[in-house]
């Protein structure tokens, strides 16, 4: 009696555990698992998405509650028949342009985006000015007879041989 | 000397004076867009009494903290002497938004650290919280009496962030 006891408790605990995440996730993906077009708009937006808690990653990708909720608030409204940019446009007004993973172009983000090609510009620029200040750099003064005569006795040449 | 054995040393001054200030910034405190708009509208139960609720438009008419805090979070543990001083000089009002968390736990919790609210309501799934922009708790609005959000403090309130911000911004928002 005790040991069937214990082994029933056993087994429903093993059940029990083997269903916990299954369940975890199916109810994750309840209200879009019907309508495959429905489930690939959730996943395209939840891309587009800044998770706020860790912020390198998309709300697709990661695991955070809040990232779960904003991931049920972008399924709820793709159900209730909003567009993707109102969707966007939602998330926007709470978390402010932060919450795009690829930054909006405008006054503020001018910077960020012309940033590298501004760079590149003025290494360009540099480089053209040093190779054309190269280009002009005058050659040396021809040596006098003198420096000539001291050079070819230190070299071990007989002087006036050049000369 | 040549001028431009300097250019060098001046970029790399520019570059150590914007490493320096980033060092002062919070990579975590993302702006909230929702600063100068009003509050979102809500209506939540409350914690103490569940059958009674509390509206944004509710609060109309006066200057109020809200506070956004859990149970499960560990720096609202931080803040709460804070907050527990600040309800006691009855400077201003402080609502608790009970953010995703068990009712219970809530009000066990209050009990045992104190209670500084003038009114508890529960968030349970967190909906509000994201209307809100909530993303990391606590965090504590100031909304004014015609009900814009006029400051966010995000994580804990410190003892700089009341002085410097928080109080000098409730007093001149209550003589208006």
């Amino acid at each position: 009696m005790t040991i069937a006891r214990t082994t029933a408790f056993a087994f429903t605990l093993a059940a029990a555990l083997v269903a916990a995440p299954l369940t975890a996730a199916a109810a994750d993906a309840v209200p879009t698992e019907k309508d495959p077009v429905a489930a690939e708009r959730a996943v395209r937006l939840g891309e587009k998405l800044r998770c706020l808690v860790c912020q390198n990653q998309t709300i697709g990708d990661s695991n955070a509650e809040l990232a779960v909720d904003l991931r049920r608030q972008v399924r709820e409204q793709i159900a209730a028949g909003k567009s993707d940019a109102e969707i966007v446009d939602y998330m926007v007004t709470r978390y402010g342009d932060f919450v795009l993973y690829q930054p909006p172009v405008k006054g503020t983000t001018l910077l960020l985006w012309g940033g590298p090609a501004l760079l590149l510009l003025l290494g360009a620029f540099a480089m053209w000015r040093i190779v054309r200040g190269r280009r002009r750099t005058v050659e040396p003064p021809p040596l006098t007879p003198e420096e000539r005569a001291r050079a070819a006795r230190l070299l071990g040449e007989p002087t006036g041989k050049n000369q | 000397m040549n001028k431009k054995l300097f250019i060098p040393l001046a970029v790399f001054a520019v570059l150590v004076g914007f490493l320096f200030v980033g060092l002062f910034l919070n990579p975590r405190e993302v702006p909230s867009p929702l600063i100068g708009k009003p509050a979102p509208a809500f209506s939540l139960n409350q914690l103490h009494k569940p059958d009674r609720t509390l509206a944004t438009a509710d609060m109309k008419g006066q200057v109020w903290l809200l506070n956004v805090w859990a149970s499960w979070c560990v720096s609202c543990r931080e803040e709460h002497p804070l907050l527990v001083e600040l309800a006691r000089a009855k400077l201003v009002p402080i609502v608790g938004l009970n953010y995703k968390d068990e009712p219970a736990a809530g009000i066990k919790w209050l009990s045992q650290f104190g209670d500084p609210y003038d009114l508890s309501i529960v968030d349970r799934d967190g909906r509000v919280g994201i209307d809100f922009g909530v993303y990391g708790v606590p965090e504590t609005f100031v909304i004014d009496k015609q009900g814009t959000i006029r400051y966010k403090q995000i994580g804990p309130v410190t003892v700089e962030a009341l002085e410097k911000k928080i109080i000098p911004l409730v007093r001149e928002l209550q003589k208006s």
